[in-house]
């Protein structure tokens, strides 16, 4: 659906993007992570065809964005950063201009303005000015009028910026809602937001991608370690010296008994596996009285900060 | 053409939900107003001949004060960027707009033709320089709001797209008044590029090809030029 090949952007002489290529597939939800100023916004805008890409190639359904603009603004729904509109119109007057503006033939108009007040949420505000609204429904609205011609492709910049929490809740049900039938880019620098909306995540750093691939598998791929926790009923010192000297296990700790639980040690492997059927095993063969066995692995924010901090260390080099 | 329409409607909008259009309009008839009666109360002579003359210049600061907002704004609230990402031209986006403010300056010179009316009734006016004028100010008016257009495309602050605007037009003002500097070949050439000198002629009654051509020549480089400005954008 969109192919990115070796795409580079300068803004003069400062490199916004650095030969980055990733392709898109239909009916995928994509969230594009990155500190501020990774790239993120300038990318968007490229395909959005904002800009003109400095170098590479980008097209959107084997249309190139630089000779078939037109078509492939057609196809996308763009939501760009901290939702711009017309404050001077009310929401009404707004969603049929921009259905007007979008070639949405004219006896359809009205209802898809209508369907898109449902669809988010903004009927209490229809007969508002649009400055008149609050951030939230702003949002929504800005997201209404990147929906109206009924895109196959949604590019959302940072869609949940400035909302509170249930609106950001609300929100992202809503692109998950979409996601179903569209194909969704959103980027965001929130963490959270990526692990419970998109499949797929591509992480971003200093014009550089340096992650893509599935939440889990980006988490997986990238923490050296994963950490175990085991909760006896009593006190069990001879399971910390027996796993101590289990070849794959890094560390052991005693943590001791915890409020409300038994007596925990904490295990932490060397690489990022599971060992918790040998564990398991070890404690049915010694007759440890087991409570608990669980594993956790790297978080998402962990691996991100790894990611994003290597890379402004090397580039310091 | 319908996308040219539907942004001239967005502008008209805007312009006459807002106090723009009110203030342009009331302040224009406010001073036209003057000329005019000046001349009938107290010098005494039955003609739009001063307000005629006078309007080159009233001109020079309206226009940039109708077009200053039109894209500038766009660009400070961020607007623009939803609008060129959808499927229209950048030069329909300017069309649009530039049209939207000829509107609004052919609604300030319509509400200006009482005045003609009550001099025709009053006295005997000559009707050539009378329609004439009108269609001058028409399109002398038009080339200034397109230099307008420019010097909003220019910037995100509307008070720097006003003055950039005042300072085209005074530039295209100034050509046939410095002719006493500058070689008498020269003078005549340069003349042609002012912008108030075509506008004598028609208001005469005269309708010459030539001014009319200059004027939408001007226009057309202006606009032109506002367009390349936008897709600057993109580098």
């Amino acid at each position: 659906m969109i192919q990115i090949d070796k795409l580079s952007k300068y803004y003069g002489y400062v490199k916004a993007v650095d030969d980055i290529t990733f392709s898109v597939n239909k009916g995928e939800i994509v969230g594009f992570l990155g500190p501020n100023g990774a790239g993120k916004t300038t990318t968007m805008k490229v395909i959005t065809c904002y800009m003109l890409p400095s170098s590479g190639k980008v097209t959107v359904d084997n249309l190139d964005v630089v000779e078939h603009s037109l078509e492939v603004r057609k196809k996308i729904g763009y939501m760009p950063e901290s939702a711009p509109l017309y404050t001077d119109l009310n929401v009404v007057e707004y969603l049929k201009l921009v259905a007007e503006l979008r070639g949405v033939p004219k006896e359809k108009r009205n209802q898809r303005a209508k369907q898109m007040i449902e669809v988010c949420a903004l009927g209490e505000m229809i007969h508002k000015r649009v400055g008149a609204l609050s951030k939230g429904y702003r949002q929504r609205l800005c997201l209404a009028q990147a929906l109206i011609h009924d895109p196959e492709i949604l590019i959302l910049d940072e869609p949940t910026v400035g909302l509170d929490p249930n609106q950001i809740i609300e929100i992202r049900s809503l692109i998950k809602e979409l996601g179903r039938e569209k194909t969704v880019i959103l980027s965001t620098h929130i963490l959270s937001e990526v692990e419970s909306t998109c499949g797929r995540i591509i992480i971003i750093n200093r014009g550089k991608i340096v992650a893509d691939g599935r939440t889990e598998d980006i988490v997986a791929g990238f923490s050296g370690s994963s950490l175990i926790t085991m909760e006896f009923a009593l006190p069990t010192p001879e399971a910390t010296i027996a796993i101590r000297n289990l070849d794959r296990v890094a560390s052991v700790r005693e943590i001791g008994y915890v409020a409300g639980g038994g007596w925990q040690i904490r295990i932490e492997t060397r690489d990022n596996i599971d060992l918790r059927y040998d564990l398991f095993r070890m404690a049915a063969e010694n007759q440890w009285h087991l409570l608990e066995l669980h594993r956790e692995s790297a978080s998402l924010e962990e691996v991100f900060q790894i990611l994003t901090k290597e890379n402004a260390e090397s580039s310091l080099n | 053409m319908n996308i040219i329409l539907s942004i001239m409607k967005k502008e008209l909008k805007t312009y006459f939900n807002s106090p723009i259009a009110y203030v342009v309009i009331g302040v224009f008839l406010l001073v036209s107003g003057w000329f005019v009666s000046t001349n009938l109360f107290i010098i005494g002579v039955c003609d739009l001949r001063v307000f005629f003359q006078i309007a080159p210049l009233i001109f020079m600061f309206f226009a940039p004060a109708i077009t200053m907002r039109l894209i500038s704004e766009e660009r400070k609230t961020g607007t623009i960027e939803l609008l060129v990402t959808m499927p229209i031209r950048d030069s329909q986006i300017i069309i649009g707009k530039f049209l939207a403010a000829v509107i609004l300056l052919a609604t300030a010179l319509l509400f200006t033709a009482p005045f003609g009316l009550i001099l025709m009734f009053l006295g005997d006016i000559d009707h050539g320089p009378f329609i004439g004028g009108y269609i001058g100010l028409l399109l002398m008016g038009s080339a200034y709001l397109a230099i307008g257009v420019l010097g909003s495309s220019l910037t995100e602050n509307q008070v720097v797209a006003f003055i950039v605007g005042l300072a085209i037009s005074f530039i295209f003002f100034m050509f046939d008044k410095i002719s006493i500097y500058i070689p008498a070949f020269l003078s005549s050439i340069l003349q042609y590029f002012a912008i108030d000198f075509h506008f004598e002629n028609i208001a005469r009654g005269v309708i010459d090809s030539r001014n009319v051509i200059y004027y939408l020549t001007l226009i057309v480089v202006m606009l032109s030029a506002s367009v390349a400005v936008l897709e600057g954008r993109k580098q």
